[in-house]
């Protein structure tokens, strides 16, 4: 609670706000649209569930990722969070696809300009990022992801800049 | 007849137009499981009641895949791997952009060395400029654009998550 103002979690589930109220650091009374996104989309039970699980100083981030997760399944409800996902990744295999082909044209001037000098081909090593991408534990990415129009057309804009991660 | 993995986890009685039953099948409990665990079933079965049928199946394997994320890393979720994205999305247009200054610096040079009626044959019809534009200039003003790293959009106290 803060001050004897009840959190906003506890307003929308219209109970008494205790001092050791898991949502109140997270869920200020100013903001009520916050809780009432994520516990659409996650429910009170679920949230509180998972931030109890949580080390304090961790919850902020969890919470915080939790909201942008909810957003970003209100503005899509068919693919959230993984329309997103999918088009940063093609747009991450276009970027490298562009760099081994600029890297390759830099190699073909350099032999133009130094014929006698023996060039090694470029080992291209995988990143190990994308390998992390790429073979993930769990399973892929569902195939028909191909950034086609979803039942909401916002899903793309939002997700994809940075600044708006954290609202 | 057999109850879809859902009704088989909340003990209850399958019904033949079970929304859980296309997307949960009995032979795979363990996905019900998970969905269950972060969204909770009534939160599922909600969100696959206001979605036309015929784009259950997508948001169902997606609300697994996040719920899957979520379980591996309880506290960024599916938005870890966003972020991480993001990061190899910039490294990579930085290396892009210095590539090409690099291409536009040894072409500049060659120009240079070379006779004048020969320049036009310099050519390299190899290299398609990206889809935005093929100006070196333009991919650091890329860069500039993005701001700092992952760090400014969690905070300092998560800087480290990334190394």
């Amino acid at each position: 609670m803060v001050g004897n103002s009840p959190c906003a979690s506890c307003k929308l589930l219209r109970r008494r706000c205790a001092k050791d109220c898991v949502f109140a650091p997270y869920f200020p009374p100013d903001d009520p649209h916050k809780f009432a996104i994520v516990h659409k989309v996650f429910g009170a039970s679920n949230v509180s569930k998972m931030l109890q699980e949580l080390p304090v100083h961790q919850r902020a981030d969890a919470v915080s990722s939790l909201v942008y997760e909810a957003n970003a399944r209100t503005r899509d409800p068919v693919y959230g969070c993984v329309g997103a996902i999918s088009y940063l990744q093609n747009q991450v295999s276009q970027l490298q696809m562009q760099l081994a082909v600029a890297q390759t044209e830099i190699l073909c001037i350099q032999m133009q300009q130094e014929p006698a000098v023996p060039l090694p081909m470029p080992i291209m090593e995988p990143n190990d990022k994308s390998l992390f991408l790429s073979s993930n534990n769990f399973n892929s990415l569902p195939q028909y992801l191909g950034f086609a129009s979803s039942s909401s057309s916002n899903v793309i804009p939002d997700p994809l800049k940075r600044e708006s991660l954290w609202t | 007849m057999t109850r879809c993995a859902a009704c088989k986890y909340l003990r209850r009685r399958c019904a033949s137009d079970c929304i859980f039953s296309p997307y949960f099948p009995p032979n795979n409990p363990q996905r019900f499981a998970c969905v269950h665990r972060i969204y909770g079933a009534s939160n599922i079965g909600k969100m696959l009641q206001q979605l036309p049928v015929h784009r259950r199946a997508e948001a169902a394997d997606c609300l697994y895949y996040e719920a899957q994320c979520r379980m591996k890393d309880p506290v960024y979720g599916c938005v870890g791997l966003i972020t991480l994205l993001h990061q190899e999305i910039h490294d990579a247009q930085s290396q892009l952009a210095k590539a090409q200054a690099e291409i536009a610096f040894l072409n500049a040079s060659s120009a240079q060395e070379e006779p004048p009626q020969q320049q036009q044959q310099q050519q390299h019809p190899a290299i398609e400029p990206a889809k935005q534009g093929g100006d070196p200039q333009y991919y650091v003003q890329q860069i500039e654009a993005t701001g700092d790293g992952p760090s400014a959009l969690y905070g300092p106290s998560t800087a480290t998550w990334f190394c």
